[in-house]
């Protein structure tokens, strides 16, 4: 089975060509350049690079939020338009459980965290628990769903755990959250270094190809990314109807 | 004898609030023209939101491509090449449509053609009108856009003039707005106006100072927002049906007239209308007219090609295809893209 990944969210850029456990091709760029410009130059990279044949695809995961608005459309209608041409399916990963896979087979908590603006994170608790048998994979486990919401609550969460528990933290929120974690969390911590500290399509694929097996999947047609938030004019609105209610 | 092949774009268009997609053969002849219109979901807004609108693009855009392939009776492996709007409009929605064309290209291995929506529009003329080419004079009105263009050859523009501040079809809405009848205005006020006295109220006829074809429209809205509180400050019953005639007979008076200065200066025979606003009635009417009165051919598009649609896309797309237009995978929205610039 052979998946093309792509992962436009945040501020990364990443495609990835993933067959069975091997990445074929991934390219990652972290560069202020916008994704629209990027991202399918790179795929066609690695097209070229790996002599590939798209119809070989069986099938497209992607980044399908939360994230950037912009930048997870821009990922989704590529994915759509790929899906569309070569009449494959899509399989919807969740951003940032796909950010959390970075992190395979680590006992401690992990808590990815992208920046949502506006005072919040994107943000999740996940644990990988190795399944049964000598030379069992390992399952991630997602504790906390991934949610938008302040640094504070999902700090909270994690001093929940009490203070045997140890927390990996990774994503581009870290950089502009780093004051405020070091001062909320009382539990041991540390953050992941740079090799596995962002979005990565070949984890979307990796993750992707476990949720293929559990039958998550959609058509192209149907599919939309999953933005966790409304737009401000529909939060606006809902606030607006709600204090009218309330009066 | 070698068989000259039809040409058929694939021609997708999402810059603002409709998602669309169509087959278009040899640049005239429409196979489809799909539109998917958000309007309704807009109007609990009072307008266009920027972030709703990409939202919509993305549910629908594939739908609305297999929808437009189904209904010519073609395969995407048909299809000679891909032409996508990538300018102006807003740039959420732009994307989408971008982004989807360039997969799409890029998995067929089909040309792929960045097209910029006013030719769009002005391309609009050539569907139903198949004797017409350029050279002719063009005035483009929308919601977003007010551009007397001429148009020297296909794909070559030059612009005369251009709004200052307001578009027509802007001033419409917010005017529409003000006097109660809600969004959108243009067609709303199109109706209206036939109600009411088009001389009723004497509103200015803007001139934009050192320029003979630029346009101003924000002026004449303020006018009339003044009109309205005046007479409410005064206690006098407003006739909004002679407001909304008044207001649009002076609109009109602008439009005809710089673009008739234009269409004789440069000598023309031919000359078109295009966009949203060229759907009004009262301006078909007056053109209409006007044009007779001086012997030139009048052209517009039925409605359902003045307003955003993928089929002008699609004939605007055949030009620039025939031409060697081509773009690469790098391609990118543009908000404020202007006409002739690449």
């Amino acid at each position: 089975m052979k998946i093309l990944a792509l992962d436009s969210s945040g501020l990364v850029a990443s495609a990835a060509i993933v067959e069975e456990d091997v990445t074929i091709a991934e390219y990652t760029i972290n560069h202020k350049k916008t994704h629209s410009q990027t991202l399918l130059p790179m795929l066609d990279e690695l097209k070229c690079m790996t002599e590939l044949d798209l119809r070989t695809i069986d099938a497209i995961a992607i980044a399908a939020g939360p994230g950037s608005f912009t930048g997870l459309r821009i990922g989704s209608a590529t994915a759509k338009g790929l899906g569309l041409a070569l009449d494959i399916p899509i399989i919807p990963v969740p951003t940032v459980d796909a950010l959390a896979y970075n992190l395979y087979g680590c006992d401690k908590l992990i808590c990815p965290i992208m920046d949502a603006r506006r005072n919040q994170v994107y943000t999740g608790l996940y644990m990988f628990h190795k399944g049964t048998g000598i030379d069992a994979g390992y399952d991630m486990t997602v504790v906390e769903k991934q949610c938008a919401v302040d640094i504070a609550w999902i700090a909270g969460q994690i001093n929940n755990f009490g203070t045997d528990t140890e927390v990996l933290f990774l994503g581009d929120g870290v950089s502009v959250y780093r004051e405020k974690i070091i001062e909320l969390i009382k539990v041991k911590y540390s953050f992941a270094p740079a090799c596995c500290n962002r979005q990565r399509a070949s984890c979307v694929a990796a993750l992707g190809t476990v949720l293929y097996q559990q039958g998550v999947m959609e058509t192209a047609a149907v599919h939309a990314p999953e933005y966790l938030r409304l737009s401000q004019a529909e939060r606006e609105r809902a606030e607006k109807r709600e204090s009218q209610i309330c009066q | 004898m070698q068989i000259k092949k039809d040409i058929l774009i694939l021609a997708i268009e999402s810059s603002c609030d409709e998602t669309a997609a169509s087959v278009v053969k040899n640049g005239r002849e429409v196979l489809s023209n799909i539109i998917s219109s958000q309007i309704e979901l807009h109007t609990l807004y009072g307008g266009v939101v920027p972030e709703i609108a990409s939202r919509k693009h993305i549910e629908k855009i594939n739908q609305v491509i297999e929808e437009a392939l189904r209904e010519a009776n073609v395969t995407l492996n048909e299809i000679t090449a891909i032409a996508v709007t990538y300018g102006p409009g807003l740039v959420g929605a732009l994307l989408v449509g971008v982004s989807a064309a360039k997969a799409i290209s890029f998995a067929t291995e089909k040309p792929l053609i960045g097209v910029h929506h006013i030719e769009g529009h002005i391309s609009a003329n050539f569907i139903e009108n198949k004797e017409l080419e350029p050279p002719f004079a063009c005035l483009v009105v929308s919601g977003g856009h007010t551009h007397l263009v001429v148009v020297k050859d296909y794909g070559e523009y030059e612009i005369l003039g251009y709004t200052r501040d307001d578009a027509a079809g802007e001033a419409f809405d917010k005017v529409a707005r003000a006097i109660g009848l809600g969004y959108p205005g243009g067609p709303k006020i199109d109706k209206f106006s036939k109600e009411g006295n088009p001389d009723a109220i004497p509103f200015p006829r803007a001139k934009v100072v050192g320029s003979n074809y630029d346009f101003s429209f924000s002026g004449l809205k303020s006018a009339v927002l003044n009109y309205l509180n005046s007479c409410e400050m005064k206690g006098i019953e407003i006739n909004r049906a002679d407001v909304a005639a008044s207001f649009q007979k002076a609109v009109i008076d602008v439009l005809v007239e710089h673009s008739l200065n234009a269409v004789k200066e440069y000598g023309f025979d031919k000359f078109a209308i295009a966009g949203g606003v060229a759907s009004n009635s009262s301006l078909r009417a007056a053109f209409e007219t006007e044009c007779g009165k001086r012997n030139i051919d009048f052209y517009h598009p039925s409605p359902i090609f003045c307003t955003d649609n993928a089929a002008m896309i699609g004939a605007a797309g055949y030009y620039e295809y025939i031409k060697g237009t081509r773009s690469g995978y790098d391609l990118n929205a543009i908000p404020n893209l202007r006409l002739g610039e690449r």
